[in-house]
């Protein structure tokens, strides 16, 4: 069993003891027993089936090669692992660590079995004009991003040796800059149509990448700063004193304000607690954390005591509970 | 010296056939990929997982499977006396190769091309037997890590003294110089995978011992399978939909 490191009193650990059944109570009574381990026999209950990802065949009999959950769609049967590396598909939306500037590309750490690939040709330049890509622009990749940044890109596709290929055709994606990185489970992470939110009463973007790198930063209105300049540059040579009231703007700009930045760091606790919980990470679960710890009017610090752990696992009991009552 | 009383009780107060109580523990390294704590009696070993991740040596990268490495240690406080062993003494590098070779069996490395999987064990308590904990140990990690197996691995040693086989032997047994033969298989498609034996043994009594140790290897799967099986029914329900 995975246990949490954490000093709980015995009251405490009563009341978390007490919210995690009643989580079993929820769940287990929609699936039962779909559970597996490693070399365990799935049963079979009709003929021609398709063996899917995380099975295999051992004399005639189904048997699962890892630890998750059955899942049967029509014929096909597959083993939906929990704790495993991120999984691509095409269109997710990561966030990733470029680890390397190779010949024009970027070698990005996402969670996965291998470095992706951030082609030089499939992102968009600064200046974003479509055009072939020079020897110019390959001695200037460093200019866009170094090593140790911070990307957000989507999966292009994959290719048949396993390698994965990324690309960032928009002004959404790009360098990710004032805010923190948290790592949590891929598995906590669920597919959906959104993953960029903008938390307008913060003032913060949230980025749930799919391979499970969250991003919590202060928001950035437009990212076609370089548009502007274009129009700058058409008009007359700047005046000294006019560059000299930009770089104020410019201090301006990169000075993230305290609030925003205690705002950033509420909302990645959150997910340090939830993630921590094991519980899924969406958005609607983190905001009603955040509140709750607001509510409370708890220290920031405060929300990685061991209190708000159980009370963030009741809550969730609650929730879900309420949520089943609905359906 | 007698290791097994008149009354057919070993010297700490086991019957011959009987194991050291097992405990298991998964996720003890927030930061690897997967991680376990196993223990049998006063052995404890610590396992951890990195991978499949990016081959670091590129000049070992293979394009059919996955790399397997492996690394042995043990802790300066694990035995009685504390000795400061250098870090690639002759013994944990063959341990390391044993478990190595052990676990690339089970492991469904084509399925992980260019990829690399590092298994990293420690002995926390040693009181004979590590080679078998450290098995199980890094089966529980493997597992934990969601990566894909033929099989569970799991291991268990058993020996002859007084003329009588005896399971898992612990270190005053093992120590007393007498045949110590080591099994590892692989439960469900009964396979071993593993079979080491120092010390002689005659061929009538090897059968008895590598018995009673593939006896004591599956009860480990058991043990190993109902944790898993806790731990993934666990993972599930906190997650919810």
């Amino acid at each position: 069993m995975r246990n949490l490191q954490l000093s709980l009193n015995q009251t405490q650990k009563v009341r978390l003891q007490k919210a995690l059944e009643k989580l079993e109570s929820v769940s287990s009574k929609s699936n039962p027993n779909s559970c597996v381990t490693v070399a365990d026999n799935i049963p079979i209950y009709e003929d021609g089936i398709l063996k899917g990802h995380g099975t295999s065949d051992r004399k005639g009999e189904l048997v699962a090669t890892v630890c998750g959950v059955v899942e049967r769609i029509n014929k096909l049967i597959y083993v939906r692992s929990l704790r495993a590396r991120y999984k691509p598909e095409t269109g997710d939306i990561v966030i990733g660590r470029v680890i390397e500037v190779a010949q024009k590309r970027w070698k990005l750490e996402i969670n996965f079995t291998q470095d992706a690939v951030l082609m030089l040709s499939s992102m968009n330049l600064p200046d974003g004009i479509q055009r072939r890509r020079t020897a110019v622009d390959e001695l200037n990749m460093r200019s866009i991003f170094t090593e140790n940044d911070l990307v957000c890109a989507e999966v292009r596709s994959s290719q048949g040796d396993g390698s994965l290929q990324l690309q960032a055709r928009n002004q959404k994606y790009g360098k990710l800059e004032r805010g923190q990185l948290l790592t949590v489970d891929p598995y906590l992470v669920k597919r959906r149509k959104q993953h960029f939110h903008h938390l307008e009463q913060y003032g913060i973007d949230l980025i749930i990448g799919c391979n499970g790198f969250i991003w919590v930063g202060e928001h950035i209105d437009a990212r076609d700063k370089m548009l502007v300049d274009q129009v700058n540059d058409s008009e007359q040579p700047i005046t000294k004193s006019d560059q000299n009231s930009m770089d104020l703007d410019e201090q301006d700009e990169t000075c993230t304000l305290l609030e925003t930045r205690q705002n950033i760091c509420r909302i990645a606790n959150a997910i340090r607690v939830l993630s921590m919980l094991g519980f899924n990470i969406t958005l609607e679960v983190i905001l009603e954390t955040v509140n709750l710890s607001n509510s409370l009017t708890l220290d920031i610090h405060e929300m990685l005591g061991s209190e708000f752990y159980v009370l963030v696992a009741e809550s969730e009991a609650e929730r879900r509970i309420l949520s089943k009552r609905k359906r | 010296m007698e290791y097994v009383s008149p009354e057919g009780l070993r010297l700490d107060g086991r019957r011959p056939t009987e194991m050291r109580q097992l405990r298991a523990e998964i996720g003890a390294v927030a930061k690897a990929d997967g991680s376990a704590v196993f223990e049998m009696g006063n052995t404890k070993v610590i396992a951890a997982v990195y991978g499949p991740r990016e081959v670091q040596n590129w000049s070992q990268q293979m394009s059919d499977q996955a790399l397997v490495r492996c690394e042995y240690s043990m802790a300066n406080f694990s035995t009685g006396d504390r000795m400061r062993k250098p870090k690639g003494d002759r013994r944990s590098t063959e341990i390391s190769l044993v478990i190595r070779q052990t676990m690339e069996a089970c492991i469904l490395t084509h399925l992980l091309p260019r990829s690399q999987i590092d298994i990293f064990v420690q002995v926390l308590q040693a009181d004979g037997g590590t080679r078998s904990a450290c098995i199980n140990a890094a089966t529980l990690a493997l597992a934990d890590a969601g990566i894909p197996m033929r099989d569970l691995v799991t291991s268990c040693s058993s020996g002859c003294l007084n003329r009588t086989p005896l399971l898992d032997l612990n270190y005053v047994e093992d120590s007393a110089g007498g045949p110590d033969v080591t099994v590892g298989i692989l439960p469900t498609l009964d396979k071993v995978t593993l079979l080491q034996m120092d010390a002689k043994l005659p061929t009538d009594a090897f059968e008895d011992v590598m018995q009673l140790a593939i006896e004591g290897c599956k009860a480990i799967a058991n043990y190993i399978k109902e944790v898993l099986q806790e731990n993934t029914k666990q993972l599930e329900c906190r997650r919810g939909l």
